[in-house]
């Protein structure tokens, strides 16, 4: 089975129809179906958050087959994925797209998760600390996008679980847990 | 049988009067009725269409009732044509023509006056003058003179060659047939006297017209000639050419193409007719669907000189709906429109192409509309509207490349979008895995 990078691809990926966006609407909720699957399953295993529509994405060329998605057919599936909840478009000109394989709901429950996990309950961490401190190592929290970490920790912080405060300095933000 | 007056006419599918071997129309009314008070069972025959032919004076009735039934009264049979009186009366109530006809009535030989009494519109004094030229012009006669001099069988295809005075082979007794030489010297008369009638027919086209149906009894001569020494040949190429000739020359030869001339107002409607009745034969060789561009130009060789234009082609064709014909006319999305016999189906298309996408090379590689075009023997405009049918009913889905426009089986539905890598057996998408992988250089 053909590979891209350490990650599996499935056989249809060598079906040059893959590649083309299928104009039956059948056929096309289908394929469409397909391309979201592989692009979150691919996101996640190779977290990857953000996909540029205008650089390579190497899931959307095929070299053995010598096919590649055309641009209409990128923003298909990634208006596709917007509207299924799964992606957001970061720019109006719809040139960036923030990968949500996690819901923004389910990234807030890993949050907690991570704070429950390590005794953080009532403690203060800086939002970076999250992405890259000790304690994440590991965890899924390592490395996160930072504009979905903040988007869930704002959510937490509605619902009364922590506050966001500027720090003295301007580089990061702080975290004031309260669960 | 031979009691019954006037005798029925055969029909074809389509509601056109079978002709005779040589015979030609020459002039066709609307809303005619026939009437004869002599007869006592003479059928009511009312508001039809009458077709004066060189031959006869077809009755057939209206095409709107979908029981066509016609009757035929041969001008042989006609003694006496009464010149219409001009008079007050004549000047308010329809147009009569009233002839007087033998026929054979229990065992004797009766006679009778038959009037033809025309409501419609169309022009009844050409009709008329047509009628006495051809009842005076005995066009009936020269063919029993024919079969008879010749005294072979009636057949169209291996009787008389020509007609008239001026036959082709009218020297063969004179001839002597002795040995070698005496072959080639036939063979070589018969080139001069092809040469010759060739020479006058291209002289102009009225000289061709004349000549028009010597050129088919010509066409069909050789078709047979061709035909019959086709068993001797052995040399491939020769069959093949011989086999596009015998097709060429079954293409020369609507002996009576309807024209604006002899139909006028019904035109359009004989000329549907006859369309329908043309487009059977190119119809079951292209496999029941053949482009109406195809038709245009088979339809006018076979007509010869008188050439119709598109339009009316297509007002032809469009005039299907109306009459009780075996084909139609048939506009794809694309705008591509074709004709097809109405008995055919997409099934059977469909499945051919299942089949064609279905062979290992497919599977891998997919086909092109051109591809397809050679394996359904169909123009490749055609082929392509088939496989874009194909696609919108989930059977094929594309491949827009580089490479060209291709079209492959589609494996979409078959795929597990719950579970990416989940490869049932038996299915399409496990036989496209295996074509793939067993191709796939390694």
């Amino acid at each position: 089975m053909q590979k891209l990078g350490d990650f599996k691809l499935p056989h249809f990926f060598n079906y040059p129809p893959y590649f083309t966006l299928q104009p039956v609407k059948d056929t096309r909720e289908k394929q469409i179906q397909l391309w979201k699957e592989l692009i979150l399953d691919y996101c996640r295993t190779q977290k990857i958050f953000v996909i540029g529509l205008e650089e390579e994405f190497p899931l959307f060329s095929n070299s053995v087959i010598e096919r590649s998605l055309s641009h209409e057919a990128r923003v298909a599936f990634l208006s596709a994925l917007v509207s299924d909840g799964r992606a957001e478009w970061l720019d109006k000109g719809h040139r960036k797209c923030l990968i949500l394989w996690h819901r923004i709901q389910d990234w807030a429950d890993i949050i907690l998760h991570f704070v429950k996990n390590n005794g953080l309950e009532d403690s203060v961490m800086t939002v970076e600390e999250i992405r890259s401190g000790v304690e994440s190592r590991g965890t899924e929290l390592q490395g996160i996008d930072r504009t979905i970490l903040m988007r869930a920790l704002k959510q937490l912080e509605q619902k009364g679980k922590l506050a966001i405060f500027k720090g003295s300095s301007t580089d990061d933000e702080g975290i004031k847990f309260s669960v | 049988m031979a009691d019954l007056f006037p005798p029925a006419a055969e029909l074809t599918a389509s509601g056109r009067p079978v002709l005779l071997p040589s015979e030609i129309e020459c002039s066709i009314l609307s809303a005619v009725d026939l009437e004869c008070d002599e007869i006592p069972s003479f059928p009511l025959l009312k508001s039809g269409i009458i077709i004066l032919t060189t031959h006869r004076i077809v009755w057939i009735s209206d095409s709107t009732n979908s029981s066509n039934s016609a009757v035929a009264v041969p001008l042989a049979a006609v003694n006496h044509i009464f010149s219409s009186k001009k008079s007050i009366k004549s000047m308010f109530s329809s147009p009569r023509v009233r002839f007087q006809v033998s026929f054979r009535s229990g065992g004797g030989l009766r006679s009778a006056v038959v009037t033809i009494v025309i409501r419609g519109k169309g022009d009844h004094e050409v009709f008329v003058s047509k009628f006495w030229e051809n009842w005076r012009a005995k066009a009936w006669e020269n063919d029993d003179k024919n079969n008879n001099t010749k005294g072979s069988s009636s057949s169209s295809a291996s009787g008389p060659s020509s007609t008239g005075s001026g036959g082709f082979y009218s020297s063969e007794g004179t001839v002597r047939m002795v040995g070698v030489s005496g072959i080639l010297r036939k063979e070589q008369e018969m080139w001069e006297n092809t040469d010759k009638s060739l020479q006058e027919a291209f002289q102009d086209l009225n000289a061709l017209m004349s000549k028009a149906k010597e050129m088919v009894t010509l066409a069909e001569k050789m078709r047979q000639k061709l035909l019959s020494s086709h068993s001797g040949a052995t040399n491939d190429d020769e069959v093949a050419s011989k086999e596009e000739i015998q097709d060429w020359l079954l293409s020369v030869g609507i002996i009576s193409p309807v024209t604006k001339e002899s139909a006028g107002a019904l035109y359009h409607q004989q000329l549907s007719r006859q369309l329908a009745d043309f487009v059977r034969t190119p119809l079951d060789i292209a496999g029941g669907m053949i482009s109406v561009i195809d038709i245009y130009c088979l339809f006018n060789r076979a007509r010869g000189t008188e050439l119709i234009s598109p339009d009316d082609l297509l007002l032809a064709c469009s005039l299907w709906e109306k009459i009780d014909v075996p084909v139609m006319l048939r506009k794809f999305d694309s705008g591509v429109m074709v004709i097809q016999s109405k008995s055919y189906s997409d099934d059977e298309v469909l499945a051919r192409i299942r089949t064609l996408v279905s062979k290992p090379d497919a599977l891998q590689f997919g086909i092109s509309a051109s591809d397809a075009a050679r394996t359904l023997g169909i123009a490749p405009a055609m082929a392509k509207e088939h496989l874009l049918t194909a696609e919108s009913k989930g059977v094929l889905c594309r491949d827009v490349s580089p490479e060209g426009f291709r079209f492959y089986i589609n494996l979409f539905p078959e795929i597990n979008s719950e579970d990416l890598y989940l490869v049932k057996n038996y299915t399409m998408y496990a036989t496209w895995i295996k074509a793939v992988t067993a191709n796939r250089p390694r």
